[in-house]
C-alpha cells in the first residue's frame, strides 16, 4: 500500500510542474515514436540479453580464477611468464601469423595449418576405414568375434609406440606421423560404429523383417539413420584423440608444426610462446569438437 | 469350409541360457476370414508369442501354422503387424513411414504417384491426413499408435496382427482408437488378431476371444464366441446384459480359474 501512495505522490509531482511549465495552447506534438526497447523484439532483446549475461558469469568467474592463479604462480618467483608478457608475446606472434624463414622458422599461423593438415589426413583414412569396419563389426557377430581380440590388444597402446613402425615402413617423418594420428583415432570409430549397430532397437529391425526390406533399403532407412548419432559420437572423439596426438607426434618427428614449434622454442628458451602454444592447441581442439558437435546436431533425429 | 488362418499342434520353446523353456504347448486354432479375434491372458502367458509366431517373427518349434493354405515361413507383407510401441522409424514422417511399406508392397505394380495416393488415403483412414509432414517425435502417443496402424493397412494384409495396440494410451484416446479400429476393420473386412489384456477392449471388438492359460508351457483355455450385433456402440453395451455377461465370462476364467500366480519371479 506504501508504495502505491508513494508512487501516486511521485507522478503527480512529477506532472504538477510539467503541466506549469507547457503554455496551455502548446503546439501539437507528434505522436511519440516507441523506443527501440519498448517495442515487442526489443523487449525480447532485452530479455536475451539478460539471459546471455546470466549465463556468461560463471565461465568468466572461471577463467578469471585461472588467470589469477596463473598471474599469482608467475609473480611468486616461478620461470613462468605472467598473463600479461604471454598476452604481448602472443600480439607480436598473431601480427604476422604467416611469415617462411625456412623449414626450421615458420609463421604460428603455417605450424597451425600445417598440423591440421596431418590431423586431416589422418583422420580421414581412419574414418574411411573405420566406420565402415565399425558397421560389419555391428553387423555380423562372427566378424566382431573375430576383430575382438585384436582391437582389444590394439587399442591400449600408446600412440607413439606406433612411431618407429611407421618410421620404419614408410621410412619417412611426414608419413609416419599420420600414420600415428590414423592408428590412434580409428578406435573410437570402430568401437562406437560397432556399438550403434549392435544397439538398434529390435523393433526398428522387425519392422524390416516384417516389411521383408531389401538389404539396400535396410541400410539407407533403418541401420544408417540409426546408426549417425554413434558414428558422429566415435568422430568426435577421434578428432580429439587425433588433435591430442599430433602435439606429440610432431615433437618426435620435426618437420613445421604446432608441436614442433613446442619443442624449438623450449630449445630457444621461450616459455611465453610454449604457454601460447598450449593455448592454441586448447583453442584448436575446442573449435574442432564444437564443430562436430554441430554437425551432429544437424543430424540428429530425437 | 477351409479356415483362412489354420494354427495345429503348434508349440513354442526357446533355448535360454537356463535350459529350454517352453513358452506354448498344443495350440489348435482355426481363424476364418473377415474374423475378428482377441488373444487374452496374464502377462507372460505367451500371447505375444503366439502372435509373433503368426507373424513369422519366430518359427514355431512343434506344428504348423498356415495361411490360406499355405505354411507361415518368415515374416512377410501380407501380415501386417501393428506392434505394441508403435516402432516407427524416429526419422521419417508419418507420410514416409507408411510410404515405406506401401513401396514395398505396391512398388513393382503402381506407379509413384499410384502409391502416393494410397498412402495419403489410409492416413485419411486413420484420420491423420494433416500430420502426414509431421515426423513421430512431433506427435502424440496415440496419433503415433494411428500410423503404425496405418502402416499396416497400407499393405492391404491378408491378416492384420496387432500386439497390444493400445495398452500404452489414456483410456479416453484408447477407447476413441478403438472405435475408430472397429470402423476401419468393417469397412475393410479385415482378418485381424490382436493380443490384448483388457477384457473390455476384447468384448467389445472381437467376434471370438481366446483365452489362454498361465505359462510356462500355456495353451488356449477356453474360447468364447462374442454373439453381439454389428455394428457395436459402446454405450448402447454399456447397458447390454448380454455384454456383461460375456465379459464376466472372461472375468471369471482370468480371475477364478487361471489366477495369477504370486509373482515368483
Amino acid at each position: 500500500m506504501n508504495a502505491v501512495t508513494l508512487n501516486e505522490t511521485l507522478s503527480q509531482t512529477l506532472a504538477a510542474p510539467e503541466t506549469g511549465r507547457l503554455p496551455a495552447a502548446a503546439p501539437e506534438l507528434p505522436p511519440r515514436r516507441t523506443p527501440l526497447f519498448e517495442t515487442e523484439g526489443g523487449k525480447r532483446f532485452l530479455e536475451g540479453l539478460g539471459h546471455a549475461v546470466k549465463a556468461a558469469i560463471p565461465p568468466v568467474l572461471g577463467l578469471a580464477l585461472f588467470v589469477a592463479l596463473w598471474a599469482l604462480i608467475a609473480n611468486s618467483g616461478a620461470k613462468i611468464p605472467g598473463p600479461g608478457e604471454t598476452w604481448a608475446a602472443a600480439v607480436e606472434l598473431f601480427s604476422d601469423p604467416f611469415y617462411n624463414n625456412g623449414p626450421n622458422d615458420q609463421g604460428i599461423g603455417w605450424n597451425i595449418l600445417n598440423s591440421l593438415y596431418r590431423v586431416g589426413i589422418g583422420f580421414g583414412f581412419a574414418a574411411l576405414i573405420g566406420i565402415p569396419l565399425g558397421f560389419l563389426i555391428g553387423r555380423f557377430s562372427f566378424l566382431n568375434q573375430m576383430m575382438s581380440p585384436i582391437i582389444s590388444l590394439l587399442r591400449p597402446v600408446s600412440p607413439l609406440a606406433w612411431l618407429p613402425i611407421g618410421l620404419l615402413v614408410l621410412q619417412k617423418a611426414e608419413p609416419a606421423s599420420i600414420w600415428v594420428i590414423f592408428i590412434s583415432s580409428i578406435w573410437p570409430m570402430v568401437l562406437n560404429t560397432a556399438a550403434g549397430v549392435q544397439r538398434i532397437p529390435q523393433d526398428y529391425m522387425n519392422v524390416a523383417r516384417v516389411l521383408n526390406l531389401s538389404e539396400f533399403k535396410v541400410f539407407t532407412r533403418i541401420l544408417f539413420p540409426a546408426v549417425l548419432p554413434y558414428v558422429l559420437t566415435g568422430v568426435r572423439l577421434s578428432i580429439g584423440v587425433a588433435w591430442l596426438v599430433i602435439v606429440a607426434a610432431e615433437m618426435l618427428t620435426g618437420g613445421v608444426g604446432i608441436g614442433f614449434w613446442v619443442w624449438d622454442e623450449w630449445n630457444n628458451l621461450n616459455v611465453a610462446h610454449i604457454i601460447i602454444a598450449i593455448f592454441v592447441v586448447g583453442i584448436v581442439g575446442l573449435l574442432l569438437e564444437q564443430g562436430l558437435m554441430l554437425v551432429a546436431k544437424r543430424f540428429s533425429y530425437e | 469350409m477351409q479356415s483362412y488362418v489354420q494354427i495345429e499342434n503348434a508349440g513354442m520353446t526357446f533355448s535360454t541360457r537356463k535350459g529350454k523353456f517352453t513358452a506354448l504347448t498344443g495350440i489348435n486354432l482355426h481363424i476364418d476370414q473377415g474374423e475378428f479375434i482377441a488373444l487374452i491372458g496374464h502377462s507372460g502367458c505367451g500371447k505375444s508369442t503366439l502372435l509373433n509366431l503368426i507373424a513369422g517373427l519366430i518359427d514355431a518349434t512343434d506344428g504348423v501354422l498356415l495361411l490360406a493354405n499355405k505354411e507361415i515361413r518368415g515374416p512377410g507383407p501380407e501380415r501386417g503387424v501393428v506392434f505394441q510401441n508403435h516402432s516407427l522409424l524416429p526419422w521419417l514422417t508419418a507420410f514416409e513411414n507408411v510410404y515405406l511399406a506401401v513401396e514395398k508392397v505396391f512398388g513393382d505394380k503402381e506407379s509413384k504417384a499410384q502409391m502416393k495416393a494410397r498412402t495419403s488415403a489410409v492416413l485419411e483412414l486413420v484420420g491423420l491426413a494433416h500430420a502426414a509432414n509431421k515426423l513421430p517425435g512431433e506427435i502424440s502417443g496415440g496419433m503415433k499408435q494411428r500410423v503404425g496402424i496405418a502402416r499396416a493397412l497400407a499393405m492391404e494384409p491378408k491378416v492384420l496382427l496387432l500386439d497390444e495396440p493400445f495398452g500404452a494410451l489414456d483410456a479416453l484416446t484408447r477407447a476413441h482408437l478403438q472405435d475408430e479400429l472397429m470402423k476401419i476393420v468393417a469397412a475393410t473386412k479385415s482378418t485381424v488378431v490382436m493380443v490384448t489384456h483388457d477384457v473390455d477392449e476384447a468384448v467389445l471388438l472381437s467376434d471370438r476371444i481366446v483365452m489362454m492359460t498361465n505359462g510356462p508351457a500355456a495353451s488356449i483355455g477356453e474360447i468364447l464366441a462374442v454373439d453381439l450385433p454389428r455394428p457395436r456402440d459402446r454405450l448402447q453395451l454399456a447397458h447390454d446384459p448380454n455384454y456383461h455377461d460375456l465379459r464376466s465370462q472372461v472375468l471369471e476364467f482370468l480371475y477364478s480359474r487361471q489366477m495369477r500366480p504370486k509373482e515368483a519371479a
